[in-house]
């Protein structure tokens, strides 16, 4: 085994070999297939005569399309049916494993890998998905990629990259009340800016990511694209273990688990490991982070005020001014008391079971503001089931919630969950861009669950430490 | 099984004129809205580049340069910094190709982003801050005017001027030398491959051996 970050030995362990451009081709140890990305290279391959090299580590779901309220098929959107008939065309003639909404295993493709266990430690992992970096909380290495390098990994079950540089951030201090993983991830990006991770890959340390639950860790990785890093990881340790050890696949071979874990444990970084960079953050200071633009950077402290735009660095300044135009708020005002009109608690950054559970604690009891659309959509149909059998789901529809089917969903808005006209919303997704969430006019406001479900029943940006929680059953 | 390498030319060098577009952090979602990636080929996507920003919801022309008929021939475009962010949907290059880009010069750019356009042969080639403003300017006073983009030589030449570029080193060679197409380079080392999914502890190694018994 190499020596130096958990990076470099998943690396060396993966590398077939350099090739003449000077990119090394890397083994991928599990490649994970939408329906979005993956028809595009479907027909690149069949144009090639090419076939599926290693189906066996090849994973599908739907998630970007599939519709949360009615299922039924053929779906009402044409669109959407004559995706999902091509993806299941392309799996059944590949032989690849499907998790489709008939298996009960169906969900954002971030969220079925580690729940289903085929996520682990030390796996190289691709999706063309660039919110693939979720995986890294396992100490996986895991990447987005585009369709021409889909076709790669399926021609081949390689890929070409060039090796990144490795920045640690070493994240400490206890969190307030209120303060999530979300909101750490926010001010890292605020902090070291949106392109501030390009050309690296991101190591998330320090005793605050250690006391994290495998959940937060992956809100964190998550949105590492978010800060530039295509990567970002988080090292193997007991509480990944215990997450692994209850999933199908080491339920189903608790052989492996024993066999596997001499080797997560070899891919640790090193105590002596070097970093191309070291960024310390203190995450005792940070107060529930909202956004205030329309990009994840453009993030504040719920009592901080808004930037002057002419405060930010040169090449922030137009992008400020644009952003806060179109969220219309004002530089010295706060995002506290910023009207919604939707609030939206799912995503791949924010819809796993314990996200639900906080979020109920802030609901229960209570009612959705007049005039707030407000739904939940799981991360996937384990969440969901798992979230109904322990009475979210009642907690949530009795305060004026939708309570939806597992997708995408209104993250980016495929399928018909989107906002109207200049509709805001409070949402636990991961991107504020212009247009994302489906209208063009749209205004997102990023923040943690909990402020989410704050803001629903509120009808504004709230703190939620103003709202006390009820304990759940 | 053809040979994808046979057809597959070198890119070192684009020319053609210029088109501006401004602005840092333009990601994909602007470069193309989720809604139209409701598609399974990437056919037609270039008359929905940058969509949003050119129509209303009338579907009236907004003021963009993708608009403007002086740029209509255009095939260089000419960005600011972290071009390409967010979403590493490949449409968003596929969208600009069949509009008609060839080559992208700006300050920076998203990391998938560029991937996705060398996996299309279009270069990404950058350059500080002020370069760029200064070639923007040009572009918009000289919407005729030649531009030359030499990957191999890492220069940009447009009127008398000849301003240094940065090419990513691996992309110059994958571009320079005509193997930016990665499957048929990749798939050639096939043993290889093989000998490094061997050595994976996490992998069912008696796949393989049933396949060899076969």
């Amino acid at each position: 085994m190499s020596s130096g970050t958990l990076y470099d030995k998943v690396w060396d362990q993966h590398k077939v070999t350099t090739l003449p451009n000077g990119q090394d081709q890397l083994f991928v140890g599990l490649h994970l297939i939408h329906e979005v990305t993956s028809p595009q290279a479907f027909g690149m391959l069949k144009e090639r005569g090419l076939e599926v090299a290693r189906p066996d580590l090849t994973h599908a779901t739907v998630d970007h399309i599939v519709p949360t309220a009615n299922q039924d098929r053929p779906y009402s959107d044409d669109a959407a049916e004559t995706m999902m008939a091509e993806l299941e065309e392309n799996v059944r003639d590949a032989g690849i494993q499907f998790s489709d909404p008939t298996t009960g295993d169906q969900g954002i493709v971030h969220v079925i890998g580690p729940e289903q266990g085929i996520t682990q430690p030390g796996k190289t992992i691709v999706c063309g998905d660039s919110h693939t970096s979720t995986h890294g909380a396992f100490g996986a290495l895991a990447f987005g990629i585009g369709t021409s390098q889909i076709r790669d990994v399926l021609a081949t079950q390689t890929i070409a990259m060039e090796k990144q540089k490795v920045r640690k951030i070493e994240v400490t201090g206890e969190l307030d009340e209120g303060v999530e993983a979300k909101d750490i991830i926010l001010e890292i990006i605020r902090r070291l800016g949106t392109e501030g991770g390009v050309g690296y890959v991101y190591e998330y340390a320090g005793e605050t990511i250690e006391n994290l639950d495998m959940e937060g860790r992956m809100s964190i990785c998550n949105m590492s694209i978010e800060g530039g890093a295509r990567a970002g990881y988080v090292n193997p340790d007991e509480t990944t273990y215990e997450w692994l050890e209850e999933t199908d696949y080491f339920q189903e071979n608790p052989e492996k688990f024993e066999e596997l874990k001499p080797y997560w444990e070899s891919i640790r970084s090193d105590d002596d490991a070097e970093y191309d960079d070291v960024v310390e953050i203190d995450a005792g200071e940070l107060d529930p982070v909202v956004t205030w633009g329309t990009t994840p950077g453009q993030g504040i402290g719920i009592d901080d005020p808004i930037p002057e735009p002419e405060s930010l660095a040169d090449d922030k300044v137009d992008t400020a001014r644009r952003a806060q135009k179109h969220m219309r708020v004002e530089p010295g005002e706060t995002m506290e008391g910023y009207d919604i009109d939707v609030a939206f608690l799912g995503s791949c950054t924010n819809a796993r079971l314990p996200d639900l559970r906080r979020a109920a604690r802030i609901v229960k009891g209570r009612e959705v503001a007049d005039d707030v659309r407000a739904f939940v959509v799981p991360g996937s149909q384990r969440v969901q089931r798992a979230a109904e059998e322990e009475g979210l789901k009642d907690i949530f529809e009795e305060a004026g919630f939708e309570w939806r089917n597992a997708g995408c969903s209104m993250c980016l808005g495929m399928n018909e969950d989107q906002l109207e006209g200049d509709e805001a919303c409070a949402s636990s997704s991961n991107r504020n861009f212009v247009g994302r969430q489906g209208s063009k006019d749209g205004r997102t406001v990023l923040m943690n669950p909990r402020m989410v479900a704050a803001a629903a029943i509120t009808g504004e940006v709230s703190d939620v430490r103003d709202l006390k929680e009820v304990a759940l059953q | 099984m053809t040979d994808p390498t046979e057809d597959i030319p070198s890119v070192d060098y684009v020319e053609g004129s210029g088109i501006p577009i401004r602005g840092n952090d333009i990601d994909t979602d602007q470069i193309i809205p989720a809604r139209f990636m409701k598609v399974v080929t990437f056919d037609g996507l270039g008359e929905f580049a940058f969509f949003d920003l050119r129509f209303d919801d009338e579907d009236n022309e907004k003021d963009h340069p993708f608009n403007e008929e002086r740029f209509q021939d255009s095939n260089v475009m000419v960005v600011n910094a972290n071009f390409g962010c967010g979403s590493s949907r490949e449409h968003a290059p596929q969208a600009l190709m069949r509009w008609g880009i060839d080559a992208i010069i700006g300050e920076s750019f998203a990391e998938i982003f560029a991937g996705n356009c060398l996996a299309l042969g279009i270069p990404t080639v950058t350059a500080d801050h002020e370069t760029i403003n200064a070639l923007q300017q040009w572009v918009d006073d000289n919407p005729d005017g030649e531009i030359e983009v030499d990957v191999r030589a890492e220069t940009v030449t447009y009127g008398d001027n000849e301003v240094n570029v940065s090419v990513d080193r691996a992309q110059r060679e994958a571009l320079v030398e005509g193997n930016w197409d990665t499957t048929a380079l990749m798939k050639a080392n096939q043993n290889a491959i093989e000998e490094t999914a061997s050595q994976l502890p996490y992998l069912d190694q008696t796949r393989s051996d049933l396949e060899a018994d076969d």
